[in-house]
This record gives structure tokens, C-alpha cells and sequence, in this order.
């Protein structure tokens, strides 16, 4: 086991402990863009000071980090007010799996390969009916679409009349190999809303650095 | 304008792809009808130099191997994260997801990289020499991979 890795996965989720604090990380991490202290406090319902303490917090444990520094009027030079810190969430990842797993390395290698034997059309077709299972369940508990992303960790967010996804729940193994990894991705959410019957709403590819690689549009 | 990212070297690029059909047949339609736009987004992204094409403005006419069925593609980029955000990072991805509908798989490598000196344009033989160099060799400073990339010459 990497002690060290262990160590800092458990103060990272030690300092997720506070509830206040939980909701802060959720907050801020939920948001596209970088939030300040009065509107993190805002949403979660504390005072500011209460809000700026447990973010500070946050960012020490390695689970926010300090995005800007900006003036909150938009003036600079004297009489411009306090400088205002800005949040996103690191983007770092902590793992702590007790007793240890690590299939990080087992998708990895099976990604291997995969784009070794070219066998894409069946990780496709694997992905597919994962995902269109998946989403009848989800249909059953008449979950809308962007909860049931949120419960598998792609963190939707609107843009316009598209949902993007925040996070990419695959991101070490899609860093490695891309092509294998986004393209079983995209399979998995197709399927998906194949299985919660959502036709208003088609998976594209539509990457960009920061985020998963699908989009979900209006048809 | 295209500068050179890492003290006067480039990163040239080269990839060959094996069609499973000729390029007017129906199972290719998919990557013919997406070769001109995938090409204009090419000559916009950042960091992109240069690469082959005839006056039809892509490469798909050139054939240089024995077997006359393999594509050849040839470019130029500033950086090794140029390429990379081009190639994986962009609408670039969807075409690479589709690759074997249209493509059969390659046993040996299909892609190689090397660092050129800026405002060299690199040739068809100089690329199969470096493909070749990586097939033999594995990944080296002079042939490598966007997995296992090697710095430019002289620290970059």
C-alpha cells in the first residue's frame, strides 16, 4: 500500500467530515464556473466568515484550490475594496479504498487491449447495453436526466439547451488512451438514454480540455 | 503566426491508416464526408504549422507504400500539447472513436513523432524512415509517440 497516498485520501475525506464543510466542496464543485466566498455562503446558508473558514479549510486539505484573486468592485488602486479569493475544486483526485483495489490499473490494462486487438465496436456494444439497463432502472424510480448523471458522478451542468458534463468519472484511463476510453463513454451514455426513454436528448462528442467528453444536446 | 514552441524545433507528425474500402464506397462515406471539416479545424487550432495535402486540400490522394490502400498523414505542430489537444481534445476525438469502421487494425506502430528544426517541412521518405525507426527500435528521442513523448532537443 502507498502510505502517503492513504494518509492524505484520509485527511481529505476527514475534512469532509463538518456538514457544512460537505456542503461547501458540493457546492463548489457543482458550480461551472469559480465561486467567491459570498456566494458559496449564500447557497449553503452560513454567514460568511462560517463559509470563507471552512473553504480556507478545504483548500488546505487539498480538495479546493484558490482560482483567482480578484477585486470584488472590478476597481483597482486604493478605495477597491478587498481582494476576493475564488474556489474551484482541485484537481487532484483522492482515493481511499479499504482493503486496497486498484482498477485504475485493471482498466487501464484492459483498455490496452482493447485498442491493441481494435475490439472498439465491442467495448461499444458492451457499453451500450450496460447503459441502456442502467437507464430503464433509473426509469422505474422516474429519475430526471441530469440526476441520474449526478449519481454517476459526471456532475451535469446547463449550457443553453445542452447539458455538459463537469466531470469525467474515467479521466486517468481516458487521459491514457482517449479514443478507446471517450468512445466507450459515449456508447455507455447513449445507452443510457436509450434506457430512460429520453428522446428529446442525443450524446455527442464535443470535447474540450476541463471536462468530460460528451455533451448532451436537445434534439 | 506559427511560431516555433521549443527553441527552434517543431514536432512533426506522421500516422498511416489502412482503408477497409476504397474511398468512394458507402462504408467510408463517414470519413470522407468529415475529412473537410476535421481539416479547417486543423489549420485553426493553435499550434498547428503545416501538413501535406494536394490542391483537393487533404492527403488522401497520396499514396506511398506498396500496399495502395494505406493513407499516409504528414503535419507540423508547435508542440507535443499542440498535437495532443488537437488530436484528442477536439471534435477530432469522434473521427479517432469511429476509426474502425473505416480503417483495419495496424499490428505494427501507425504513429510516429520527431522534432524538426522550425521552418523544415518534412518529407514523405523522411516520415517512413521514422516510422520505420519506431517499428524497430520502440520509442527513442528521434521516433516516439503521444504516449511516450521525449523532449525537443536541447531541453525545449
Amino acid at each position: 500500500m502507498d502510505e502517503d497516498r492513504f494518509e492524505r485520501g484520509v485527511a481529505a475525506l476527514q475534512s469532509l467530515h463538518d456538514p457544512v464543510r460537505r456542503g461547501l466542496y458540493r457546492f463548489v464543485a457543482a458550480q461551472s464556473h469559480d465561486v467567491g466566498r459570498d456566494e458559496a455562503a449564500r447557497a449553503v446558508g452560513v454567514q460568511r466568515g462560517l463559509a470563507a473558514f471552512h473553504l480556507d479549510k478545504l483548500v488546505d486539505a487539498g480538495l479546493l484550490e484558490v482560482a483567482a484573486v480578484r477585486r470584488v468592485s472590478g476597481r483597482s488602486g486604493p478605495g477597491a475594496g478587498r481582494p476576493a479569493k475564488l474556489y474551484r475544486r482541485a484537481a487532484v483526485q483522492h482515493e481511499v479504498s479499504v482493503p486496497e483495489r486498484t482498477y485504475d490499473l485493471a482498466a487501464l490494462l484492459l483498455a490496452e487491449a482493447v485498442d491493441e486487438a481494435g475490439v472498439e465496436p465491442a467495448l461499444h456494444a458492451a457499453a451500450r447495453r450496460l447503459g441502456v439497463r442502467a437507464g430503464r432502472q433509473e426509469r422505474q424510480e422516474a429519475r430526471p436526466l441530469a440526476e441520474v448523471l449526478a449519481r454517476r458522478g459526471y456532475e451535469p451542468y446547463r449550457d443553453g439547451a445542452s447539458l455538459r458534463l463537469g466531470n469525467c468519472p474515467f479521466r486517468d484511463v481516458a487521459g491514457q488512451l482517449p479514443a478507446v476510453v471517450c468512445g466507450m463513454n459515449l456508447a455507455l451514455l447513449e445507452g443510457l438514454l436509450d434506457g430512460l426513454g429520453a428522446e428529446g436528448a442525443a450524446a455527442v462528442m464535443d470535447p474540450e480540455p476541463g471536462r468530460c467528453c460528451v455533451a448532451l444536446i436537445s434534439k | 503566426m506559427a511560431e516555433d514552441g521549443q527553441g527552434g524545433w517543431q514536432l512533426a507528425q506522421v500516422n498511416i491508416a489502412l482503408l477497409r474500402a476504397p474511398l468512394d464506397a458507402p462504408e467510408l462515406a463517414g470519413f470522407v464526408a468529415g475529412l473537410e471539416p476535421i481539416n479547417r479545424l486543423a489549420d485553426q487550432s493553435p499550434g498547428f504549422v503545416w501538413r501535406l495535402q494536394t490542391p483537393e486540400g487533404d492527403a488522401t490522394a497520396i499514396r506511398v507504400f506498396d500496399d495502395d490502400r494505406i493513407l499516409v498523414n504528414l503535419s507540423v505542430w508547435e508542440s507535443v500539447e499542440a498535437l495532443w489537444s488537437f488530436v484528442y481534445a477536439s471534435r477530432h476525438l469522434d473521427l479517432l472513436r469511429r476509426r474502425r469502421e473505416w480503417f483495419h487494425r495496424l499490428a505494427d506502430a501507425y504513429l510516429a513523432l520527431w522534432w524538426v528544426p522550425a521552418s523544415h517541412v518534412p518529407t514523405i521518405d523522411e516520415a517512413k524512415g521514422r516510422l520505420g525507426l519506431l517499428r524497430r527500435t520502440g520509442p527513442s528521442p528521434d521516433a516516439f509517440t503521444l504516449r511516450e513523448p521525449f523532449p525537443a532537443p536541447g531541453g525545449g
